[in-house]
């Protein structure tokens, strides 16, 4: 025999549960809606891929230490850091091909970013180092200095050598030229921090000057 | 007192007519061999598993041997396996007031033998030179020496690039420098047909930049 005590609590219980399962079936019911709409809100076309455009890239030849001019057709955004980073990822998976003339491993995510900021005056800069530490007024048309962060990786797998490594660095500098000729100064940096040297030999610590491929092949014929 | 005022006078053309006779003291011909990288810097790994820093110091050691024998006056930047940081390396050669200074290194890129000299822009000598720009008063003699490198090296048979570089211990430096970049010779298969740790290899190499030198100074009109 049950006291009344427990015929009370015994239906209160049963109750509970009821009202549980039911809840547990509504949450349940409302997360196969939510799933539903989401699949109802799946792209149904593909997304759009920027149109092809011509970049110029500035190819280093280890054999004779030359560098030449070539045209290649890709997919650019329009944004000219991304822009300019998907250049010079195309460079260094050239780079990074089994056949290269100047074999570098790592191919396009050796870039890890491309900022472009309005370029300070270096002789100004020389002059009153102070004033390179104002940061400079913003100009639609003036020049710009382009920093490259490079990734760790590249650094430690780049070839160790004064020719390969200066070829590297003038290439990177005479393609963002090439290609946004308001580029007169690129600063290069690895994982974020400014590096003494690529690979032990061509110097990172300044800030280099971009100029024409042409010029850049006068340099290093 | 007219015979006393004749005879000093005699004197005096004497004397100025020796002094512009007699050849000048000629300044000692010196050449400064920078074996780069040493101690915690070994530079690159070379494919044979050598550390560039060994190599370079092989190749100073041999080339100083040469130098030597031929009668010039040789100082190195380094004689073991030690650090020299490149400040250090141009306080040596600018100490030595050297007619040419001979950076070496080495590396499995490329082929032959690569060339640089400083990038800096030719500029007017002066009396007081900033440290970081010091060779830009020495850029076209810098040029012309790697010139000459460049002749002799081809006429021992090698395959020669010539460049431009940032280097900061060149850079400093107060007498014509080029850096000298030793690499595998190739073929047209890019196969390796001398390598960097063949002896006859090193030898040819040294052989070539002694007989440059030999041929700078005799361009310089010095003993």
């Amino acid at each position: 025999m049950s006291s009344r005590f427990q015929t009370i609590l015994f239906s209160v219980l049963v109750l509970a549960s009821a009202i549980m399962g039911v809840a547990l079936w509504r949450q349940l019911e409302r997360a196969h809606q939510r799933l539903l709409a989401g699949r109802d809100s799946a792209p149904t076309q593909a997304p759009q891929v920027a149109p092809a455009e011509q970049a110029t890239l500035l190819v280093a030849n280890d054999t004779d230490g030359s560098m030449i001019t070539e045209v290649q057709s890709l997919p650019l955004p329009k944004d000219p850091g991304a822009r300019a980073r998907v250049i010079l990822g195309k460079l260094l998976d050239l780079y990074a091909a089994s056949d290269g003339a100047h074999p570098v491993p790592g191919g396009a995510p050796s870039v890890a970013q491309v900022f472009l900021m309005p370029a300070p005056s270096l002789t100004a800069a020389a002059q009153d180092p102070a004033s390179a530490r104002v940061a400079p007024k913003l100009n639609d048309s003036g020049p710009e200095l382009a920093i490259v962060n490079l990734t760790p990786s590249f650094a430690a797998n780049h070839p160790s050598g004064l020719e390969t490594e200066t070829l590297t660095v003038l290439s990177l500098c005479g393609t963002l030229h090439a290609n946004f000729p308001r580029i007169t100064q690129v600063r290069f940096l690895v994982d974020g921090q400014v590096r003494a040297t690529l690979a032990g030999h061509a110097d990172l610590s300044h800030t280099h000057l971009a100029v024409d491929p042409a010029a850049a092949q006068e340099a290093h014929p | 007192m007219r015979w006393t005022k004749f005879a000093i006078a005699i004197c005096v053309s004497a004397c100025q007519f020796g002094a512009a006779q007699a050849p000048p003291t000629p300044a000692r011909f010196v050449v400064v061999i920078d074996a780069a990288h040493g101690g915690d810097d070994s530079g690159g790994t070379l494919s044979t598993g050598q550390p560039e820093k060994a190599f370079n110091l092989a190749l100073g050691v041999r080339l100083r041997s040469l130098l030597g024998a031929r009668g010039i006056q040789v100082v190195s930047t380094r004689d073991s396996d030690t650090a020299v940081d490149p400040d250090r390396r141009a306080g040596i050669a600018n100490h030595a007031n050297a007619q040419a200074c001979i950076t070496l290194h080495a590396t499995d890129a490329g082929s032959g033998v690569h060339l640089f000299s400083s990038s800096l822009a030719p500029a007017a000598p002066t009396h007081f030179a900033a440290w970081r720009t010091a060779q830009s008063a020495y850029v076209t003699r810098s040029l012309a020496l790697a010139g000459v490198l460049n002749s002799a090296l081809l006429h021992a048979g090698f395959n020669v690039t010539l460049g431009r570089t940032d280097l900061p211990g060149i850079d400093s430096m107060t007498c014509p420098a080029v850096a000298v970049e030793v690499a595998p010779e190739r073929g047209p298969d890019h196969k390796i047909t001398s390598a960097l740790d063949d002896p006859d290899y090193q030898a040819r190499v040294a052989e070539a930049i002694a007989a440059a030198l030999l041929e700078w100074r005799s361009e310089a009109g010095r003993p």
